[in-house]
């Protein structure tokens, strides 16, 4: 019987009362993701979650891109800590997978230095009057979705299973370096074998692809991103793993952390717009959802909801495969109920 | 008409091994059977008098010809003054200067 590694390496997870924090960047390319977060942490599993609206950036972009100091980053995430403990809470849960991987960071650095607590502390202080405490349970939220993927699976209206052929779908899972790379022992599975989407994906009926590049970075990387002259070499990253899972045809990619979604889903329309290459068969690209989308997609909820038309990979033929309904002249309505201009098609990449 | 992004995907230097052709490896290694017996130490490198005057590294030639990683490497193989220290120095004790000279005459008949 073949041994599952990660079953030894679990971590705690808070049952409840948790305080939120969005991210930078999924709220531009992925709006409806922590929407759905919310949604399913209320109204399905009756959690109780609180979302502060006086919360700001952790600096991730800028502290991995060595633009922002070491004591800057600490005085910023000791404020968040302290809007934490302003609102009653000890469980923190950030939306983006470089904000848990930075409070982390700052957590450990503290507890092994405490001289750089009491630094920060001083800082925060004359900085803005506060004080704060770190938090006692710090947790993804695909940590939460991973914990209860039972409790979600009995409510979820559909499977991950191609009504066509009635067998599992197949998904390249992708998890953010920033989640278990750092501090593996903080990951569930580590960082050898996170287990976090797998387990969703398992869970919910779909089957998972190992394939060579299972573990190669997606391309962000920040710093190899952010000056337009390095992107080619951000974009080769991700074709490495797009040309290593191409040969066992994922129907999909699932990633937990913002720019592994951002990076796989809007490279695929780069390369193909720049050498005229998919990787699928039919020339739509593979989807690339986040987890929230996905757990949303399956409890029933409406993919123009949930921003699916926000993507450049579009996920038409990944529902149909679901067999999820939608009304494609709902698609580019917008809050005010007015149909907003359909946006300027890939002249490679269909949609 | 492909767009242009103000930027080009780069190209990867991972050498996939199972688009190599390796049949001039191993008629090298017929030849000059210790050749295998390589460590890549680079004490045949560091004492190389071609290498004082010229890019010429004996020990990325032979990473580049075990890779099957032919291009430019004859040219590359002319730098060699065949003095033979190499030879003397190689902890191992292979047989380099007939290793090149033979990586030569592979090439040339390649």
């Amino acid at each position: 019987m073949t041994k599952r590694y990660w079953n030894e390496y679990q971590k705690e997870i808070a049952d409840d009362h948790y305080f939120y924090e969005r991210s930078c960047i999924r709220q531009t390319f992925f709006p409806g993701s922590e929407t759905a977060f919310l949604k399913i942490m209320r109204d399905e599993l009756h959690k109780d979650i609180y979302d502060e609206e006086n919360q700001h950036t952790c600096t991730g972009i800028g502290y991995h891109s060595d633009i922002v100091p070491l004591e800057t980053t600490m005085t910023v995430v000791a404020r968040l800590f302290s809007l934490m403990n302003a609102a009653g809470y000890t469980n923190y849960v950030p939306s983006c997978v470089t904000s848990f991987g930075i409070f982390t960071e700052m957590v450990e650095i503290w507890k092994h230095n405490p001289a750089m607590l009491e630094k920060t502390r001083e800082y925060l202080r004359k900085a803005t009057g506060r004080e704060f405490e770190p938090p006692a349970n710090l947790v993804h939220p695909s940590d939460i979705i991973y914990k209860f993927r039972m409790e979600l699976k009995e409510k979820m209206k559909y499977q991950l299973v191609n009504r066509f052929t009635g067998k599992p779908l197949r998904a390249v899972e992708h998890v953010g370096c920033h989640y278990a790379k750092i501090f593996p022992e903080k990951g569930i599975g580590k960082s050898e074998f996170p287990h976090v989407l797998v387990g969703m994906i398992e869970a919910w009926g779909g089957e998972v692809i190992d394939y060579p590049e299972r573990r190669h970075c997606c391309g962000f990387g920040f710093r190899h991103y952010l000056l337009q002259e390095n992107r080619g070499y951000s974009v080769a990253n991700s074709k490495k793993k797009f040309e290593s899972m191409e040969p066992y045809e994922p129907d999909f990619i699932l990633t937990n952390c913002p720019g592994c979604a951002m990076f796989m889903d809007k490279w695929q329309y780069t390369i193909a717009e720049m050498e005229n290459k998919t990787y699928d068969k039919e020339g739509y690209g593979i989807p690339v959802l986040t987890y929230e989308e996905l757990t949303g997609l399956l409890l029933g909820y409406d993919p123009w909801k949930l921003g699916l038309q926000l993507h450049q990979v579009q996920s038409e033929n990944l529902l149909n495969k679901i067999g999820i309904k939608y009304n494609p002249d709902e698609k580019y309505r917008g809050a005010d109920g007015q149909i907003l201009p359909i946006p300027n098609r890939p002249k490679f990449l269909k949609q | 008409m492909a767009v242009n992004f103000g930027y080009s995907i780069s190209t990867t230097r991972v050498i996939n091994f199972d688009n190599c052709d390796f049949n001039l490896l191993h008629q090298l290694e017929e030849i000059v059977p210790s050749y295998k017996r390589c460590l890549n130490c680079g004490a045949c490198t560091a004492t190389c008098s071609a290498q004082q005057f010229t890019k010429f590294n004996i020990r990325k030639i032979k990473s580049l010809f075990t890779s099957a990683q032919y291009d430019k490497l004859a040219k590359e193989l002319d730098k060699c003054m065949l003095c033979g220290k190499c030879t003397l120095v190689c902890p191992r004790g292979i047989n380099l200067r007939p290793a090149i000279m033979n990586m030569r005459k592979i090439l040339s008949n390649k």
